[in-house]
Formats: structure tokens, C-alpha cells, sequence
């Protein structure tokens, strides 16, 4: 098998199995009440979590400030303004776009 | 500090897998984008062109499967490029264990609905309650992989048809997404300790470690979930 099929096939199995491992390690359990309660805040952790990264993350770890904080700037602005996801979404990608385009 | 997206109603009523799908569709189009670019990117990186929609259909998470191209391009090795994707995919544990009381049925059916997680589908899918709604994950999940591999052949097979995406600003719709997901669960304040914690946790590792570690160990802010229950 070539390099290129291995790590296609290893990192799709390793992928499968990690994203399986939740639901199947609390198949049909109801956790206890504090896990609960710590497993609904994963989300709003692991989402501010993805803000950041997605927002200053370099190619290979470390920060990448560029013209994707301006496009979140103007997402946020649009939500300040209650604005629909769609809009929120656009408002920060025409944003970064035009950043690129001046600079 | 609620109701402010259409990925959530006023009222968390019954929503069905076409919501979940509407839901999807802005940041669809920017998963097309980015999958065209994966597919010209991994063909150029001699990955030929079968291998990135395989990839696409089974690893189906773009960071890792970029990850995967630029090292073995740049003539890295394969244990090299295998570590560095599964370390980018470590975070589906904990989004895994998130997602794990809204799915249904028996264990494969289980297994088969948590392949649909994305970092988006999960996002969209978020009820206010710190739940997850699976008729959002499902439909949410199935068009983003529908439009990720299809962007994947279409780049693998037909070349750059489409513009950089980063040029039109598509590598800004994601975390505008993540904080307007976040937005609306942030109105308890555990919940904003929650999302404090873990982007500071972030902020401090991402320095340090390779991408991926930071998330994995952004999750352990939802400790202070447990703390507060008491």
C-alpha cells in the first residue's frame, strides 16, 4: 500500500473510532447528575475553544493574526445588532475578504 | 443575549432534519469552497485523485485531512502525517461525549449518527440548554458531507473552477459561526464561565503545543459546570 493509501486509511479508522467513542461509552447510561452538568458546559467551552483557533490559529500551531479577525469583529458587530446567523456569517466573510482585497 | 439566529428559535419546539439542513446551508456553500481546495491541493500534493474523496467521505474533518496533505506534499513521512491528523481529531472525543445523549438507537446506529459530528453540525445542532438536538445533527451533518466531498471532486477531478476560498473571506465564516453558536449559550453564567475558561485555556496552550491539544484541553472548563451544580 502507498503512503498516501495508509494514512488515508489510518487516519479515516482512527477518525471513525474517536467519533464513535462518546456515544458508545454512554450508550442508554444517564450520566450522575454533576457529569451532567459538566457535560453541558462542553459545549460553550469547547465552541469559544473553536472561536479562538479558528479565529488566530496558525497553519502549524502558534497565532495568525491576519484578516480573519477583522471578518469575526464584523461577525460580532452584526450579532451586537441581532442579526440573523446568515447574515452574522456573511457580514465577517465579505469583511475578511475586502481586507485581503485593501491589503 | 438569546434568539438572535435562526439556528435557534425562540421556542426549542421539534425540529426536523430539513432545519437541520437549512440551518447548514450559509456555511455549506463555504464547506464546498473548501473542499474544491482540498481536492486541488491533495492531487498536487501526488495524492492522486481517488484517495481525497475517500478521505473526505470517511475522515470527513478538514482540518486533519489539510494537515494530511501538506505534510506528506511537503515530503513528509506517514507516521508523521498520521499523528498529526488524529492529534487535530482528538477534540471528537470530548464533542463526542457532548453529542453522546442525543443519539438514538442501537449501537451502530449510534456509532453510524456520530460519524455526521463535525465541528459545525455540532455547533448548528447546540440547543440552548447545553443539549443537542439530533435531527439538527443529522441534517446539518449530511449536507455538509454531501457539499465537502462534492467540493472534493470537483477540485480532485476538475481543477480550481472555484475562486480561493480564503480570497472571498470563507476561512472567516467559521468562527463567526462557532461565536454566534456560542452567543446564544452564554446566557447563564456558568455556561460564560464555561466558554471563558475554555478560550482562555486555548489561548494559553496554543503557543505551546501543536494545533489540536489546545481544544482537547479547552473541554476540562466544563468542570466548572460540575462545581456549580452542587
Amino acid at each position: 500500500m502507498s503512503a498516501v493509501w495508509i494514512s488515508v486509511v489510518v487516519v479515516g479508522l482512527a477518525t471513525i473510532a474517536i467519533k464513535a467513542a462518546g456515544p458508545l461509552l454512554l450508550a442508554r447510561r444517564t450520566p450522575p447528575p454533576r457529569a451532567q452538568a459538566a457535560l453541558e458546559h462542553l459545549a460553550p467551552a469547547l465552541l469559544a475553544a473553536l472561536v479562538v483557533t479558528q479565529a488566530v490559529g496558525g497553519d502549524n500551531g502558534g497565532f495568525t493574526v491576519d484578516a480573519r479577525l477583522a471578518g469575526l469583529a464584523a461577525g460580532a458587530a452584526a450579532l451586537l445588532l441581532r442579526a440573523p446567523l446568515l447574515v452574522v456569517i456573511c457580514a465577517a466573510a465579505v469583511t475578511a475578504a475586502l481586507v485581503r482585497l485593501v491589503g | 443575549m438569546r434568539r438572535l439566529t435562526d439556528a435557534h428559535p425562540p421556542e426549542p419546539g421539534r425540529r426536523t432534519y430539513l432545519d437541520g439542513v437549512r440551518a447548514a446551508a450559509p456555511i455549506g456553500v463555504a464547506a464546498f469552497a473548501f473542499g474544491v481546495s482540498f481536492g486541488v491541493l491533495a492531487r498536487a500534493a501526488g495524492m492522486g485523485q481517488v484517495a481525497p474523496v475517500v478521505m473526505s467521505l470517511t475522515t470527513f474533518a478538514g482540518s486533519a485531512q489539510f494537515a494530511v496533505v501538506s505534510i506528506l506534499g511537503a515530503g513528509g513521512g506517514v507516521a508523521t502525517a498520521i499523528v498529526a491528523a488524529v492529534l487535530l481529531n482528538l477534540r471528537y472525543g470530548p464533542i463526542g461525549l457532548s453529542a453522546a445523549t442525543a443519539l438514538e438507537g442501537s449501537w451502530w446506529r449510534r456509532a453510524l449518527t456520530a460519524q455526521l459530528v463535525v465541528d459545525e453540525s455540532w455547533a448548528i445542532a447546540q440547543r440552548d440548554d447545553g443539549r443537542l438536538d439530533r435531527h439538527l445533527l443529522v441534517g446539518a451533518g449530511l449536507l455538509l458531507l454531501v457539499c465537502w466531498t462534492t467540493g472534493t471532486v470537483v477540485g480532485a477531478f476538475a481543477g480550481d473552477l472555484v475562486a480561493d476560498p480564503t480570497s472571498l473571506g470563507l476561512d472567516a465564516a467559521f468562527p463567526a459561526l462557532f461565536l454566534a453558536l456560542l452567543w446564544s449559550q452564554v446566557g447563564e453564567r456558568s455556561r460564560l464561565l464555561a466558554a471563558l475558561g475554555g478560550a482562555a485555556i486555548a489561548l494559553v496552550l496554543m503557543p505551546f503545543t501543536g494545533a489540536g491539544i489546545p481544544i482537547v484541553a479547552a473541554s476540562l472548563a466544563c468542570l466548572v459546570g460540575a462545581r456549580r451544580s452542587r
